[in-house]
């Protein structure tokens, strides 16, 4: 008589070290290893074997929230793999997640992620502080250091409402977690969006002042980075904003963004 | 060397089950009742922070009553299994049936080979886009499983609670006439020969096992509810019975 493995009657909450339990063979284990070991990716080659990557993505915080906006370009070297790849999610109600680096990876990061938190909230009954989340997803971004060695690297932006304020953490390639005071940047076209956010930022504005501000930095990092693609009104694809304040994540539509970018004395971006 | 006693398996059978049926009996009872808005999911259970009611996945909740610390295992096992599930497949994969026969296997296992059988008795309940693809799956500690009824009442002194139901139920019941079902089944259950084992031996490590009697029954409901929602996940606390 079979049933339920003795693997999922151990104790522990965390989603990401079942999956490493899981005994070889069994159904899942073959994911269970792409998530923990994540040893089978092939090495990049030419540029033509190159996996599609994703670029920037811009934070901050406003008055009584906080803002993530990531702009919709996937790049296979030189050329565009994807114009309206998504790099900003809810990773659970109250929090914002986005990723800069190998799109395939991120965005099996970001199920990963989403699942993780999910898993322990229906085992504990409660959901993780914010930053319990940090830690978890340094902890998953440490468990990939193999990959990003290989030139195969990820590195998040997570965003989220802890209870009384916003707060946001950077990472890097080895599970550093840092909290950041205003703002942040990841991605190729990072430096030319923080540039951008540490002048025009203002603490004290409203949401609709950082929607501005976090569209104006993005189409500062496409003025001058070609994996990064700002806002295309030609096309009608606008980067996928997040809003997340006390009640939580909410995507901003894109008729919102239109209007902030047309309100006056508000110029899009260098470009515009 | 001594031999063995031989003891016929419909002995065995029947020792084991008188065990398994008098240690679910000794907790309160649970149940489960599909509605036109969603699933209602409640228990007789005094204690805030040992469960018998819990999410499994978008669609799915669990139900059980007996041993704590039994059915918390099967709890988490079942989280695991369907979470693991949607994240290898997707999450539409995941289904009450799959779940049902995983908890049947793990407890008919335990039934026969394990030292002791597991003194519990649980359902998964799903809901679905209409209230005839809900379905109720009920195990026992025997690990047979039953599907037929849109509604379980759990647990081993609920025959009167069960006839309530049985009586009471239709398609198309409002979430407040299953509310006032699962209270008729919970309290006349409250009523009936089993409860004077409440409190007995063994009653710390069961949840809700504290007070005998249906007096505290009112304040003593755990309640969750199954939301008849497009996507997403359905299932939610509530405070008190619709």
């Amino acid at each position: 008589m079979t049933g339920l493995p003795a693997s999922y009657f151990s104790p522990g909450n965390s989603f990401v070290e079942f999956l490493g339990r899981l005994e070889p063979g069994s159904a899942g284990a073959a994911v269970g290893a792409r998530a923990s070991h994540g040893a089978h990716a092939t090495q990049p080659g030419a540029q033509a074997d190159q996996p599609p990557a994703a670029t920037t993505i811009v934070a901050l915080k406003y008055k009584d929230g906080l803002i993530m906006a990531g702009d919709r370009r996937a790049t296979i070297g030189h050329q565009i793999a994807s114009r309206e790849i998504e790099k900003v999610y809810p990773a659970d109600s109250m929090t914002a997640i986005g990723l800069a680096g190998v799109a395939g990876l991120a965005l099996q990061l970001v199920r990963l992620f989403q699942l993780e938190l999910e898993h322990y909230e229906k085992i504990e009954g409660v959901g993780l502080s914010l930053s319990g989340k940090a830690n978890r997803l340094a902890a998953i971004i440490r468990s990939q250091l193999d990959m990003a060695m290989k030139g195969l690297a990820v590195v998040p932006l997570l965003g989220g409402w802890d209870g009384a304020a916003p707060r946001l953490y950077a990472f890097d390639v080895t599970g550093g977690s840092y909290e950041e005071r205003d703002y942040a940047a990841v991605g190729s076209g990072a430096v030319f969006a923080k540039g951008s956010l540490k002048k025009l930022r203002k603490p004290a504005a409203g949401p609709r002042a950082a929607i501005r501000t976090a569209l104006t930095a993005l189409n500062d990092a496409a003025d001058d980075d070609a994996a990064t693609a700002g806002v295309d009104q030609a096309r009608d694809i606008y980067p996928v904003v997040a809003r997340v304040d006390a009640s939580g994540y909410r995507r901003v539509p894109d008729a919102d963004l239109a209007r902030a970018l047309q309100a006056p004395g508000r110029a899009g971006g260098a470009s515009s | 060397m001594t031999m063995p006693l031989y003891v016929p398996p419909e002995q065995i059978i029947k020792d084991r089950s008188d065990f398994a049926r008098r240690g679910v009996a000794r907790g309160r009872p649970a149940v489960v009742i599909s509605a036109a808005d969603g699933v209602l999911l409640a228990a007789a259970n005094v204690s805030r922070a040992l469960k018998k009611l819990s999410e499994i996945y978008d669609r799915l909740a669990f139900a059980a009553v007996g041993k704590w610390s039994e059915f918390e295992a099967l709890r988490v096992a079942g989280i695991r299994y369907a979470d693991l599930r949607g994240y290898s497949y997707a999450r539409t994969d995941v289904t009450g049936r799959g779940l049902a026969g995983a908890y049947a296997q793990t407890i008919a296992a335990a039934f026969t080979g394990d030292p002791k059988p597991l003194e519990i008795e649980l359902a998964v309940a799903q809901v679905g886009a209409t209230q005839e693809s809900d379905a109720v799956f009920h195990v026992l500690f025997d690990g047979s499983v039953s599907d037929e009824l849109p509604w379980a009442v759990l647990g081993g002194a609920t025959q009167a609670g069960r006839e309530a139901v049985a009586e009471g139920w239709r398609p198309g019941l409002t979430l407040p006439e299953a509310g006032r079902l699962a209270r008729a089944a919970l309290t006349g259950a409250d009523d009936g020969p089993g409860d004077s084992q409440a409190g007995g031996v063994g009653a710390d490590s069961r949840a809700g096992a504290g007070t005998p009697g249906g007096a505290g029954a009112e304040d003593g409901f755990e309640v969750g509810l199954l939301r008849r929602v497009a996507s997403g996940r359905a299932f939610t606390r509530l405070q008190a019975l619709p």
